[in-house]
């Protein structure tokens, strides 16, 4: 343990610019992430991001400057160039899109490499900084506007949110269509092509003026993970780009501090800002993909046990109409457990259920039927003879094969159904056990 | 009689002439000459491969030609695009998308809104209409991964209907959707012709072709044989359009059988 680290403290002068510098570049790659995601294009949102390093390094040794707005123009065009090759690599080579990016992008990449290597002495572009960026760096490198003095990560960022927010509010519809339906948008006149490559250049500038912040790499996450999560939430495009984009936020937020924090814990001092943020968005979409409300694991499993607990409370109330049908005497929790192969604990959380909603009373460990319960379970009865009626006629099983099937259909049988089995048969006074079918009870009284 | 002659021509809904289509220099229509007259339910049949599908897409200009013309109510697909709608394959779609019956169903407004224009009460009212019409009406709000095969289909042709066309090219409509919807999509065909239009469909079961469709063209990278009805579905064109194929030869002797037995 290292006793030595100061208190953590939070200081709005860099951690704010910092967090803000990171909301701005969230915000801006989730947006077009979505789509990315939509068109089953994720990869190519890793890929020109890759792909844009020889852009820039072309715009710096034409140049010689790290001017920005050079850097974001060399990006773009590689970033088409990117998108372009792919396509063309996929047609011509015959060879699906994920090997086309493979090929494209890694072959970019290295270009962008051997021309930066090649002129390390007299530049000053580090390609550790471009893949893992320094977001920590972010207050030092100020620009002053007026009285202001505002980073300059946050002014780029600030920008291409800008971009990116006008870009999707002005071609909202274009993009969702040629998204959806690509030949329908050709054949109204929207070209799909066009879309498709004002995408792929506003992720390649994205990509540039993220690298600073969040880094080549990183920024990756960022145009894909949040928007992952967002479709497993939402049914509509326009709350799924809401929703990304708030998600974006909130993992870099929880990145930030889970950065600083979290490794104290352990007394290690805090780790990379951009790493933090990454894993927070990672750690967003498995608790999306464990607890979406449709989708999620746990509501599936939430819903197969809330359909357990509702066949097991209708059996029991069967069983005890049965009982009574007899004439014997009020079920005990032993009776019960016996009968039903359920464990004698269970039965007191059905004890309870079944208690509340007043469906069984139960005196001196007898349980009873309340009238409420009756009723409900005269209709399950009636549907489970009705169907034994129709398994024999129709089906033609034999008595003993004909109550597993029925027993587990009653519990699907609404009136409508039973209506109709009622209408099939001929007679349907008793159920080929000879027991009596119960009448279909009047809803209206 | 030159001239009246040459106005009717030029009203033809569709009328192709000479058009070739390669990929990678391989022919896939190959001198494709059709015309097709106003008013017509036309069945488009061929064997898989015979260049159906891209035949509808070359029409709207959708893959370059290699050579030939095409010309929709006598002039280019790009000064008649309102008066064409089109209904791609329902599979040639991602049904996962985050959208709803209605959302779908409005997107065949978006060509003529432009970029500024707004979705208004009167689009949202036509398309209610239109997934009336198709009998989706309770469906609208409904995400589109939820649908069956038939109810997409359906949705598809109701973004159609929504279109003022005069021209409807559809790329198999019937292919696995449900019976009821097959008669529903016949249904809404054949009242689309009574309103005067013309509708192309691409269609693969030859049991059904006579009893569907008034107009036939048969495909294989040629135009095998083209015309009404009665006086084109018959053995020998069959046969020429099917080629060796022996199962589907066959299956031609049956449509043959079922249709003469009557």
């Amino acid at each position: 343990m290292n006793e030595s680290l100061p208190p953590f403290q939070f200081y709005w002068e860099l951690d704010g610019w910092i967090i803000l510098a990171g909301i701005l570049c969230a915000a801006s790659a989730s947006l077009l992430g979505s789509f990315l995601v939509l068109r089953r294009m994720s990869m190519l949102g890793d890929a020109i991001s890759h792909a844009v390093l020889p852009g820039l390094a072309a715009a710096f040794l034409l140049t010689g400057s790290r001017q920005s707005s050079l850097m974001f123009i060399g990006a773009i065009v590689v970033g088409v160039l990117t998108s372009w090759l792919t396509q063309w690599t996929k047609q011509i080579g015959k060879v699906d899109e994920g090997a086309a990016i493979g090929v494209v992008f890694t072959g970019l990449f290295a270009l962008g490499l051997v021309m930066i290597v090649r002129s390390a002495d007299t530049v000053d572009l580090d390609p550790g900084c471009v893949l893992y960026g320094s977001i920590e760096l972010t207050p030092l490198d100020r620009y002053r506007i007026g009285s202001w003095e505002i980073p300059r990560a946050v002014l780029t960022m600030a920008f291409v949110l800008v971009v990116n927010v006008v870009f999707v509010v002005t071609c909202y519809r274009q993009l969702k269509i040629t998204s959806f339906d690509p030949a329908l948008a050709d054949s109204l006149g929207i070209s799909s092509k066009v879309m498709h490559y004002l995408l792929a250049a506003l992720v390649a500038m994205t990509a540039v003026a993220s690298f600073e912040s969040v880094g080549n790499i990183l920024v990756v996450a960022m145009l894909i993970v949040p928007p992952a999560a967002a479709a497993l939430l939402t049914e509509r495009l326009s709350r799924m780009l809401v929703v990304s984009v708030v998600l974006g936020i909130v993992a870099t937020i929880a990145g930030h501090f889970g950065a600083i924090t979290v490794p104290r814990l352990w007394g290690y001092s805090s780790v990379s800002t951009a790493g933090g943020m990454t894993i927070a968005a990672g750690a967003l979409l498995i608790l999306t993909i464990l607890f979406a409300p449709k989708t999620g694991l746990l509501s599936s499993v939430g819903k197969k046990w809330l359909w357990g607990v509702r066949v097991t409370g209708e059996d029991i109330l069967a069983l005890l109409y049965r009982q009574e049908e007899r004439g014997e005497a009020g079920a005990t929790a032993e009776s019960l457990s016996k009968q039903l192969l359920l464990p004698r604990r269970n039965l007191w959380f059905y004890r309870w259920l079944l208690g509340i909603r007043n469906y069984v009373r139960v005196e001196k460990s007898d349980w009873k039927l309340t009238e409420k319960g009756r009723m409900a379970a005269q209709d399950l009865v009636r549907s489970h003879r009705l169907w034994e009626n129709y398994f024999a006629s129709e089906v033609g099983l034999t008595n003993e094969q004909l109550h597993p099937p029925a027993e587990r259909l009653e519990h699907f049988t609404g009136s409508q159904i039973r209506k109709q089995l009622f209408e099939h048969g001929p007679s349907q006074e008793v159920d080929p056990h000879g027991k009596p079918i119960p009448p279909e009870r009047d809803k209206s009284s | 009689m030159i001239n009246s002659d040459n106005s009717q021509l030029h009203s033809l809904p569709l009328s192709m002439r000479e058009v070739t289509i390669a990929y990678h220099r391989k022919p896939v229509l190959w001198e494709v000459n059709l015309d097709i007259p106003t008013g017509k339910l036309v069945g488009l049949v061929g064997p898989n491969g015979a260049g159906k599908s891209t035949m509808l897409k070359a029409i709207m200009g959708l893959i370059p030609l290699l050579s030939g013309t095409v010309r929709i109510f006598g002039k280019p697909y790009a000064e008649v695009r309102d008066r064409v709608a089109y209904v791609p394959q329902r599979e040639s779609v991602d049904w996962d998308f985050p959208a709803s019956v209605l959302d779908v169903v409005l997107m065949g407004f978006y060509g003529r809104i432009g970029w500024f224009g707004r979705i208004t009460r009167q689009h949202q009212q036509q398309a209610m209409e239109a997934l009336d019409r198709v009998g989706m009406a309770e469906f609208a709000q409904r995400q589109i991964s939820q649908l069956s095969g038939g109810q997409q289909q359906r949705t598809f042709l109701a973004r159609a209907l929504i279109q003022p066309a005069d021209l409807f090219l559809l790329d198999e409509p019937f292919a696995a959707v449900d019976a009821s919807t097959e008669q529903a999509l016949v249904h809404i065909m054949r009242s689309l012709q009574q309103a005067g239009k013309t509708i192309i469909v691409v269609h693969h079961d030859l049991h059904t072709v006579p009893d569907y469709f008034d107009y036939l063209v048969l495909l294989n990278m040629r135009v095998v044989a083209a015309g009404p009805m009665e006086t084109t579905f018959h053995r020998e064109n069959l046969q020429k359009t099917y080629g060796g194929k022996l199962t589907i030869l066959e299956q031609v002797s049956e449509a043959i059988r079922n249709r003469e037995a009557p």
